[in-house]
């Protein structure tokens, strides 16, 4: 809502200055959201008079003008004007001034070889009105003695624009600023006295509001005026639209204009000479079009709120008008309206269309249903006044009364939600102020809340208006008590959190990516998950939500590959999408490393980041997050985005719950597809909601400790396996020979090639064997020797190596 | 007697000169060896007459002790030079780099939500979660935002499904809803999160994070949000004082509304927060209304509270210097390591929230 100090004014009684109501303004809830002094330079526009006017000499359509603005020395301007010509009176811009519509700064140009002082202006140049067809036309009669004058009156207000919350529709006329700021103790409400429309003649044209399902016109007053003669706004008029930044368009439009500004009454006035045979208001029929004065057809729907004559629509109730009978400046009758159109039908009509108009603004908000007498008398009054005319009676049809609401209101409630202390006179004080009738009954107040505040209808709204106008800084600080009654995070949260750090503790960059992606990359990773699309989405890139982290993750790290980094791995733990329901996700970490260990050292052998990288970071993560790794179990099932033949999948026990992580290298077909230039890209995923959490803390799992002190033997062995047999099956194999005895199995040599048979392999393990009771002899040793090899030999149908 | 005093006389003269270390061990041998000097005197001790026996044993003794650390150290000596003498040809140029080693880092995001968590714990807060995806009644309706409501248009909201009853929440808040629902009250809660809005230019991004904040007892007045949010910002931006002001605004789940604004002034380029008197809108909050109450059966005659929403990104931005919120999603390698937090630091009340 755009406001100046001046029009304020108009409304509140304050020797205050401008800057004082400003704060006020904020403190009660009108934010100030910025100041603008929009007449800054605007004096710097002077009449002025073309004395002559000559061909210029190198362009056709241009002119060189010779212009009287006031002073001694002739301005010679260049123009392209059609309309330029002697004797004209205009509205000349120095060099130094800034054009109101483009903000452009003005020099001394040289136009085609001819020095050009200054600008002579169209009103659409100077935000007057649209024409720019031609410069700025001004009548003789009245300007040929301010020739050099300045053409903007003199003002020193400033254009302030406060963003008014939806709940306050009466902020949305100065007059209701004014109001709450009269109740602040910041100035007294004007009483302005406005005259009503004294009047004989009948409104002769009829108006009808259908009784039907949904209506959402619910009265409807008007009155005619007859034989006016619409012109150009009066100077007053213009400037007053002018200074909240409205372009003056004809004195009829703009008085409607104006009274809405000024008291919240959107007014439409209608040619009554182009309506044919009376007004209905109805409801639309599903098809029926109409031109609106936006010059734009409109299609509509059933049950749209039309104002409609025997030749079909005439506009949208409380939106928008339309071209078939809106005023002209030969217009001779018109039919003012002032209706009261309910919210909701306001609003569901212009989102079905898409139109929004400050009408639209503040019927969807709330408008008040007694102010349509004003409205009518404050706008034919001045339309007699400025256009001429006789005005007739008012007419109103109504199909529903608007109801009085009042509220109970208990006093002691405001200190209760508030925690401070009023009295009750001055709740009195300010609740008057405002518009509230006031009785006292014995323990509460019984209050008739003013028809202009639909946001009003319970006690604690009252409180609101209490303490926003008694002021927040009023409210005391209570200062927070340090007791903490509840565990600040869940097992899961606790997860959640010591993942992330555990991840990045591991060379990973953590990043925040859209929960959205491009459907072309969630393709690749969506793997059996049906994609959800967003309906209404920023862009196509970002159109779909995402069934794995990989899809942004991969294209970020492409990204980053383009700018010149190498080695480097990122990931990001956050939601992935299963369904487009509530609670169809789950949370997963997800990895990615690309290119080489070890680059260009002096010191380190140089490797590509492989499997075995991610699979120790996952492997690692797990354990450290408190899961013991002994009971993992790994197979090499994994979706399609992985590498078939080298990824992995991490359950945390044997009996294969729930699949705990994926880690392995990304497909090479989608690296191929999505063109992403590395020697090597892996990854891994994480599934938090699939990690069971420990039922006790890890603090509660550790055991007694028990070490034992006698000797210890390591024993190698080799064994020739089939090449499916994997490495878990063999240290399973011979861990289950002795769980006590067998206190460490390592793998340090695979082998396949020569002295081998194809298709087997041979697997070097080192087991480490120890008594917790007593020192091994040779016997037991050996006999523990044979019951492994015997054990792995039947188990996994290896040969021990000979 | 005189035998043996002469044998240490004699080798202590011998040990004095420049010996090598065979020559050393030579005589080592001549002394001690199984037909040594002094091992030999030792055998003839069981024939000494008792009376001198002991004498001799003991001055037998303290000659082979001296003569055998004597040695020692001798050998020692050389041992170390010749230590010494290998050491100067195995210097090394340290200089060189070290192997490598890489750490991660939190984003800012991850670390601002944790040092929030850290602060609200504190003070008796624990941590809720909703699901992004939300359904239009949480996300508006319960929030006494019923359809229509031109407060709806303030969130440009995505939508799954043609009929919008489907939704990627535009706020925490419905995380109120689902709290209330599932708990009877007393509530104490923060809700941190991803939320989204179809909105998108320099200063907004299409999803962000806000942190919801939730408490409902039988006597919560505004006074104790004021207290609430006073310390939070304080300990957040760790400053002694603050310069906080609450201004009366509109949200239709919460009577009175406020937002709160921050001083601040700009100091060589950069964000001093507290002071100065320009002011920075941080947050809304206000009393949680009857209505939401009602939707959610808690009796609004009994229980009363308040609830805020923090934007968490805004936050990070101004402690940590961030000027371009759009970064935070880009995943730049250059700025997650500029900006990004060692793993290592983790936000704690004991400790202080930074290094």
């Amino acid at each position: 809502m755009k406001i100046t100090f001046d029009w304020l004014k108009d409304h509140l009684d304050t020797k205050l200055k401008e800057e004082k109501l400003l704060k006020q303004l904020t403190n009660i809830g009108l934010e100030v959201e910025s100041v603008e002094n929009l007449s800054a330079g605007l004096d710097l526009f002077k009449v002025s008079k073309i004395l002559k006017t000559e061909k210029h000499p190198n362009a056709d359509r241009l002119k060189v003008c010779d212009v009287d603005v006031g002073e001694k020395e002739i301005k010679k301007v260049v123009c392209g004007a059609p309309n330029a010509r002697e004797g004209l009176i205009t509205i000349y811009a120095p060099p130094g001034a800034v054009v109101p519509k483009s903000k452009v700064k003005l020099v001394v140009a040289k136009i085609r070889d001819v020095i050009s002082y200054g600008m002579l202006c169209s009103e659409s140049e100077l935000n007057l009105s649209d024409e720019s067809d031609g410069i700025t036309e001004l009548s003789l009669k009245k300007y040929e003695k301010s020739i050099g004058k300045s053409y903007f009156s003199k003002s020193d207000s400033n254009l302030i624009d406060l963003s008014i919350t939806p709940n306050r529709p009466d902020c949305l006329g100065v007059r209701g600023i004014a109001r709450d700021l009269a109740a602040s103790g910041f100035g007294k409400l004007k009483n302005l006295k406005e005259k009503k429309i004294k009047s004989i003649t009948k409104q002769t044209l009829k108006v009808k509001i259908n009784k039907e399902k949904n209506q959402g016109c619910s009265s409807f007053g008007s009155c005619l005026i007859t034989n006016v003669k619409n012109n150009e706004s009066p100077k007053w008029l213009k400037d007053k639209l002018v200074s909240i930044g409205q372009k003056p368009i004809s004195a009829i439009v703009d008085i409607t204009n104006y009274v809405m500004f000024d008291i919240n009454r959107p007014l439409h006035a209608y040619d009554a000479d182009k309506i044919e045979k009376g007004i209905v208001v109805r409801n639309s029929k599903f098809g029926e079009e109409f031109t609106a004065l936006d010059n734009k057809s409109y299609k509509l729907d059933d049950g749209m709120c039309v104002i409609s004559d025997g030749k079909g629509v005439l506009g949208l109730g409380g939106i928008i008008g339309g071209t078939r009978s809106g005023t002209e400046f030969n217009t001779k009758n018109i039919l003012l309206e002032s209706a009261y159109f309910k919210p909701r039908s306001i609003r569901s009509t212009s989102k079905k269309l898409n139109l929004d108009t400050d009408a639209k603004f503040r019927f969807e908000r709330g408008i008040d249903p007694l102010s349509i007498e004003d409205g009518l008398n404050k706008a034919a009054l001045l339309i007699k006044d400025i256009c001429g005319g006789e005005i007739s009676k008012i007419d109103i049809q109504r199909i529903e009364t608007s109801k009085i609401k009042t509220i109970k209101f208990d006093t002691n409630l405001f200190e209760k939600i508030t925690g401070f202390k009023i009295s009750t006179k001055e709740m009195l004080k300010i609740l008057e102020d405002l518009g509230f009738k006031i009785k006292k009954e014995k323990k509460y107040l019984k209050l008739t809340i003013p028809t202009w505040r639909p946001d009003i209808s319970q006690e604690i709204d009252i409180i609101e208006e209490l303490v926003r106008i008694t002021g927040y800084d009023k409210i005391k600080i209570i200062d927070p008590i340090k007791e903490r009654t509840k565990s600040t995070l869940t097992q899961s949260q606790k997860l959640f959190h010591f993942l992330q750090r555990a991840i990045a503790s591991k060379g990973y960059l953590e990043a925040i990516t859209w929960s959205f992606t491009d459907s072309n990359y969630n393709d690749y990773f969506k793997d059996k998950n049906k994609e959800i699309k967003i309906v209404n989405p920023i862009s196509s890139e970002l159109g779909v939500l995402r069934n794995s982290i990989f899809s942004n993750l991969i294209m970020y790290m492409n990204k980053n590959l383009d700018r010149g980094f190498k080695d480097l791995s990122i990931f990001e733990i956050g939601p992935i999408f299963t369904g487009s329901n509530p609670g169809e996700q789950n949370t997963v970490a997800c990895g990615l490393s690309a290119g080489k260990r070890s680059r260009l050292s002096w010191i380190e052998k140089e490797r590509n980041v492989d499997l075995f990288d991610v699979k120790r970071d996952v492997v690692q993560t797990l354990v450290e997050a408190g899961y013991n790794s002994d009971k993992f179990f790994i197979d090499s099932e994994t979706p399609n985005y992985y590498h078939p033949g080298k990824s992995g999948r991490l359950f945390l026990n044997r009996g294969k719950d729930q699949i705990a992580a994926y880690f392995g290298e990304i497909h090479p077909n989608i690296l191929k597809m999505i063109d992403i230039k590395t020697e090597s890209l892996v990854g891994f995923e994480i599934f938090l909601d699939n990690l069971k959490l420990p039922k006790k803390t890890l603090n509660d799992q550790k055991t007694k400790f028990e070490v034992s002190d006698y000797q210890k033997s390591e024993r190698d062995f080799a064994f020739i396996v089939n090449k499916e047999v994997k490495a878990q099956d063999l240290i399973n194999a011979v861990s289950s020979v002795d769980k006590k005895l067998i206190s460490n199995i390592k793998v340090f040599d695979i082998y396949e090639g020569e002295n081998i048979p194809e298709n087997q392999k041979s697997i070097a393990i080192s087991v480490t064997i120890q008594s917790s009771e007593k020192t091994l002899n040779d016997n037991d040793l050996e006999n523990i020797n044979n019951s492994i090899i015997k054990t792995v030999e039947n188990k996994t149908g290896a040969k021990i190596r000979s | 007697m005189s035998d043996i005093k002469n044998i240490r006389n004699d080798y202590l003269a011998k040990l004095k000169l420049s010996l090598s270390l065979e020559e050393i061990n030579q005589i080592k041998t001549e002394l001690f060896g199984k037909n040594g000097l002094i091992s030999s005197q030792f055998k003839n001790i069981g024939s000494l007459q008792e009376t001198d026996r002991k004498k001799f044993a003991s001055d037998l003794n303290q000659i082979k002790d001296d003569l055998q650390n004597l040695i020692t150290n001798k050998i020692n000596e050389i041992e170390s030079k010749k230590i010494n003498k290998k050491l100067e040809k195995e210097k090394i140029d340290v200089t060189l780099p070290e192997r490598s080693f890489v750490r991660g880092k939190i984003h800012p995001v991850s670390q601002t939500i944790d040092e929030i968590s850290s602060i609200f714990s504190e003070i008796g807060f624990s941590v809720e979660e909703g699901p992004d995806i939300e359904n239009e009644y949480n996300n508006f309706t319960a929030l006494n935002t019923p359809d229509n409501h031109p407060a709806r248009d303030m969130h440009d909201t995505f939508y799954l499904d043609e009929n919008k009853e489907i939704l990627l929440r535009t706020h925490t808040s419905p995380v109120q809803i689902r709290t209330m629902l599932k708990d009877k009250p007393p509530f104490k809660i923060i809700a941190p999160g991803r939320t989204y809005r179809s909105d998108s230019d320099q200063t907004h991004a299409p999803m962000f994070h806000q942190v919801e904040g939730l408490h409902i007892d039988k006597d919560i007045n505004m006074g104790h949000l004021k207290g609430c949010l006073n310390y939070f910002i304080k300990e957040f931006f760790e400053v002694e004082k603050i310069k906080m002001r609450f201004r009366p605004s509109h949200f239709p789940f919460t009577e009175p509304s406020a937002e709160v604004d921050i001083g601040y002034e700009i100091k060589d380029g950069k964000i001093v927060i507290g002071e100065g008197d320009q002011w920075l809108e941080i947050l809304g909050c206000g009393m949680v209304h009857p209505n939401v109450l009602k939707n959610v059966k808690v009796d609004p005659s009994k229980y009363q509270g308040y609830a805020f929403g923090i934007g968490i990104d805004r936050l990070s931005m101004l402690k940590y210097g961030i000027n371009d919120l759009r970064a935070f999603f880009d995943c730049d390698y250059r700025w997650l390591n500029h900006f990004g937090f060692d793993p290592l630091d983790v936000p704690t009340n004991y400790r202080g929230l930074s290094r």
